[in-house]
């Protein structure tokens, strides 16, 4: 879906004790647009995610979606919470609901948080479901489904709550290989529908494919950021053109 | 050495099997207050809520650290001095607030073990929906923690009713306290706690299987 929703990231920072991880991060993003973050592990990206809608509390940051403004340093817990249900975050390990069926996982924000009733509910995430390709797997618990079942579940909840951010950190990077491809197929799907995301993740293909702007970072800073063309095929800095050399000189795998 | 009187105790089988049924009632009230205490007290300790969390510890600390027969004489004989309206209270009623006081203290500690226990992730991921601390723990943390905590409890409840026995020296009537009567009458003293002995023991291993069913039950669910 189409959300005429600007964000924008401010003066991000976050120290884990005396230790910087992001230092001074500033990035905004277009209704619609999709960015993808590259850059060696270690390096801050995931814990930038966190940070948006404060899973890990930024130390310093203003963050804006749209008509909400929240300062880090005064942030109160409505703020937060405002704040995280504008936006859908996807898991590297899914963290389903391990109490939930895969339908109730994606009823669960409708019907506590936004207070749906429990037929609409059940009526969006049938939609979900059959958008995702899992309506067979309705009334499965977690336990029951593949990684790659369950990653997609991951992304069906996040899409449910029709925020106008989705945060995907490194979706694919738990899952065997044989079902990093379906999962991939339908962060395209989304991705196809113009929706604004912003997606840490070390398939560089993926990245190139599906992103408008390709942000590469290391040592907790934005280094480059362009078009996926310039960074994967003319890239300015020293450090992007290093890093690109290690990524592909491998099978596509940025650790390291 | 003479034998065991076996009349006289198949008689008091009928007798003691009479007081089952308070001795069950004392127990369960005190088991689901206890659950109640305990999982608001867990609740306390888990989120760390300040100045509160410290009380909670100092009765988890001292309720723990006491004998259950040392509190039920502080509740039932020693407070009334200190407030003369609780000499009103009735020896049951002392003995169930003795007990879910007691227990209360243990089975938040395995509680808290058991939110502990609940992946990260979950925590996590509920967050991430916007959902509050309350909801939080109501839909997702401790329904799972309950399955984690679930025989941990179970032993507890098990525990209770055994322990409803010194509800007697609150002058109670219950299974204990009939079996002290009538030996008291008889001085057949051996054949008394026996039959009481045995029936607290069938009582508690009819129980067990009923556990053991019910965890069995519990390893399903969640993997359909």
């Amino acid at each position: 879906m189409t959300t005429d929703c600007h964000i924008s990231i401010a003066g991000l920072t976050k120290r884990f004790g005396t230790n910087t991880v992001l230092n001074d991060i500033n990035l905004n993003l277009t209704p619609g647009e999709r960015v993808a973050i590259i850059g060696p592990s270690g390096t801050g990206k995931s814990t930038l995610l966190r940070c948006l809608n404060f899973l890990d509390r930024p130390d310093a940051a203003r963050i804006t979606i749209g008509d909400l403004s929240v300062d880090a340093a005064s942030a109160t817990r409505a703020e937060i919470l405002a704040l995280r249900r504008r936006t859908g975050f996807v898991f590297q390990n899914y963290a389903l609901f391990a109490n939930k069926t895969a339908r109730q996982n994606i009823t669960e924000g409708l019907v506590t948080v936004r207070g749906w009733s429990r037929s609409k509910a059940d009526a969006r995430a049938d939609e979900v479901l059959a958008s995702i390709g899992l309506t067979d797997k309705a009334d499965s618990y977690p336990a029951a489904l593949s990684g790659g079942q369950q990653q997609r579940i991951g992304i069906g909840r996040a899409m449910a709550l029709d925020g106008d951010l989705l945060l995907f950190d490194e979706p694919t990077s738990a899952l065997d290989p044989e079902w990093v491809g379906e999962v991939l197929d339908l962060i395209r799907q989304i991705a196809d529908g113009r929706q604004t995301m912003l997606i840490v993740t070390h398939e560089m293909q993926f990245a190139r494919e599906i992103a408008d702007r390709v942000v590469f970072m290391e040592g907790g800073r934005i280094v480059e950021q362009g078009p996926p063309a310039q960074i994967f095929d003319a890239p300015e800095d020293e450090r992007t053109r290093a890093f690109l050399r290690r990524v592909t000189a491998g099978n596509g795998n940025a650790e390291g | 050495m003479r034998g065991l009187d076996l009349d006289y105790m198949a008689g008091l089988v009928p007798v003691i099997l009479g007081y089952v049924p308070k001795t069950m009632a004392m127990a369960s009230v005190a088991m689901v207050l206890a659950l109640l205490l305990a999982a608001l007290l867990a609740i306390v300790r888990v989120l760390k809520l300040p100045v509160i969390d410290q009380f909670v510890a100092v009765f988890i600390s001292f309720f723990r650290g006491t004998p259950l027969l040392v509190q039920l004489f502080l509740f039932y004989y020693g407070l009334p001095q200190l407030m003369p309206t609780l000499s009103k209270i009735d020896g049951v009623t002392a003995a169930i607030i003795g007990l879910t006081l007691h227990f209360s203290a243990y089975m938040a500690e395995s509680i808290r073990a058991a939110i502990l226990g609940v992946d990260r992730s979950q925590w996590e991921a509920a967050e991430s929906i916007g959902m509050t601390r309350a909801q939080m723990l109501r839909r997702i943390i401790l329904p799972q923690a309950a399955r984690i905590a679930a025989p941990t409890l179970m032993n507890y409840y098990i525990d209770v009713i055994k322990s409803t026995s010194l509800a007697f020296t609150l002058g109670v009537t219950e299974m204990m306290g009939a079996a002290q009567k009538e030996a008291a009458g008889s001085f057949l003293y051996l054949e008394a706690f026996l039959v009481v002995a045995v029936i607290y023991w069938l009582l508690v291993e009819a129980l067990s299987f009923v556990q053991r069913a019910l965890e069995r039950n519990m390893q399903k669910a969640f993997a359909r």
